[in-house]
């Protein structure tokens, strides 16, 4: 990953940065320019919660190359405490008892590395609580 | 707007095309198609590939394949929507028709997927980069979510997944240009590897090279040619969120949905009204919601329908992917848009063989793009 694309991600990625419509109150995670729902241009900044729960989930057991080391690795679709919904993976679990209506809570984790000599990339992922 | 008839088609066949290259294919569709329709000139050419620049290393597809087709100086152009790049480009074809601005225009799709590229990667590109495909998420793990989501809503089953590939392989056993034309039995689909749970291989449609070429012209072309009139009736297309976790619903694809109500609207028929239908079967939960969503049962049905036999040849409701689908025809991503035109195309001329579905004369083709963020709907019929 091209180090200024991932340095760009880092406010959604580190610390749950989205941005709140202060129109209608759409919450667009990741930030936007537009609001898809009012089409306002103003939005503040709103820290996410980091309290949610599975709403479905697949466990991915041919990935691309770059993954292909980590699996079987379990990915969601997971809604946070403020209606915001995200993809990510699900750690530290026995991929085989994930259920839908877990709940879960997003922690900060290394996602991949970029090659040998790359840089190495964190974000989130979601733990069983 | 004038009245818009797809006069001839051409397709190589669908599979590991090893010893041809995305040029090759794409000519070789595109000859069989001008010569299918007799016409002696083309005014334009617009062909859908998905990703010719990951795949094969190849962009500016338009130009280099009207070069190596003999056509230069016609004007050519390349239509990309992920996996619904066929369709789109056969819209452009049809939008300029029908605005007049010419004639006579090839629209055809190709991809060349069996040339090395780390294949997984590449069609995760038609997914968000930095907010699905960075978390590891790839394409059947994403139709994967949209599957477990529907067996928890509505009950759908394990079962019935496999009985899409079953009918999908059954009919496509009928059809010489598939690249998977052998027939599966549901514990064969319910055994095979684990892809990304629930989803399994025999529930994933192939990776396949492959070419589909048609050619549109107005009418007045079409009576001159003494051609049959299989007319486009309805044209559309609609988009989503690209993210699959933007939606509202993760079991409702909204793209097929809008797409569906402004052709039903334009071509003035039901859903009902259908002979056969063409849907984007890429994975086996995609055929049941897409189903659903374009009106053929109610929502959370399209699994036990297909379990019931409601979508088979010999049903007489309504038969779907009667080609054999993504999942037996194969699927070369920015060509299967084109190949679902050219299904109905036959099944509406009478000449699907053994697969014919009896007095076809209304037929959809529905080709989607990403987990649905992009949706192509045709409607063709024939007088």
């Amino acid at each position: 990953m091209i180090t200024a694309r991932y340095h760009r991600e880092i406010p959604q990625r580190y610390r749950l940065e989205a941005g709140k419509c202060k129109k209608c109150g759409f919450i667009a995670f990741p930030l936007r320019l537009v609001c898809p729902k009012c089409k306002t241009k103003d939005f503040e900044t709103l820290r996410l919660s980091d309290e949610g729960k599975i709403l479905t989930f697949t466990i991915v057991r041919v990935a691309s190359d770059k993954f292909s080391k980590q699996t079987p690795f379990a990915v969601g679709i997971v809604e946070l405490k403020d209606g915001v919904k995200l993809t990510t993976q699900i750690a530290d679990v026995d991929v085989d008892k994930l259920e839908i209506g877990q709940k879960v809570k997003i922690v900060f984790r290394k996602i991949q590395e970029d090659g040998k000599a790359g840089i190495l990339c964190y974000g989130y992922k979601a733990v069983l609580v | 707007m004038r009245d818009v008839v797809v006069i001839g088609a051409g397709m190589t066949k669908f599979g590991e095309l090893w010893d041809k290259s995305i040029k090759d294919i794409f000519v070789e569709a595109s000859l069989k198609a001008i010569e299918d329709s007799g016409v002696d000139h083309l005014d334009s050419i617009y062909v859908g590939a998905m990703s010719s620049g990951l795949f094969v290393g190849q962009e500016h597809l338009g130009a280099i394949l009207a070069d190596y087709l003999g056509m230069n100086p016609v004007p050519a152009t390349r239509v990309e929507s992920a996996c619904a790049s066929g369709g789109a480009a056969f819209r452009q074809a049809y939008l300029e028709v029908a605005s007049g601005a010419s004639e006579i225009v090839l629209a055809g799709g190709v991809e060349k997927m069996n040339d090395g590229a780390d294949v997984t990667e590449v069609l995760a590109t038609a997914a968000d980069q930095e907010y699905e495909v960075y978390q590891g998420i790839t394409f059947p793990g994403l139709y994967a979510m949209i599957a477990k989501a529907h067996m928890h809503q509505y009950g759908t089953t394990r079962e019935q997944l496999a009985a899409v590939a079953v009918k999908n392989h059954r009919n496509g056993s009928k059809n010489k240009n598939a690249q998977f034309g052998f027939e599966v039995t549901a514990e064969q689909v319910m055994k095979s590897t684990m892809v990304s749970d629930p989803l399994r291989l025999l529930d994933c449609s192939p990776v396949t090279d492959g070419g589909a070429a048609v050619i549109v012209a107005s009418m007045d072309v079409a009576k001159k040619l003494n051609k049959n009139l299989v007319r486009v009736i309805a044209s559309a297309q609609a988009s989503d969120t690209i993210a699959l976790h933007s939606r509202e619903s993760l079991t409702t694809l909204n793209s097929v949905v809008k797409s569906a109500e402004k052709a039903y609207r334009m071509a003035g028929i039901k859903p009902m009204d259908l002979n056969l239908c063409e849907v984007h079967d890429c994975f086996t939960i995609a055929e049941i919601v897409v189903s659903e969503d374009l009106g053929f049962f109610e929502k959370g049905k399209g699994g036990e329908a297909v379990l019931n036999g409601l979508t088979s040849i010999e049903s007489g409701k309504i038969p779907i992917n009667t080609s054999g689908g993504l999942k037996s025809k194969g699927h070369p991503v920015g060509a299967t848009g084109i190949a679902q035109i050219i299904e109905l195309y036959e099944q509406l001329n009478g000449k699907a063989g053994s697969r014919q579905v009896k007095n076809a004369r209304i037929g959809m083709a529905q080709n989607m793009g990403g987990s649905g963020a992009s949706s192509v709907i045709h409607i063709l019929e024939v007088k």
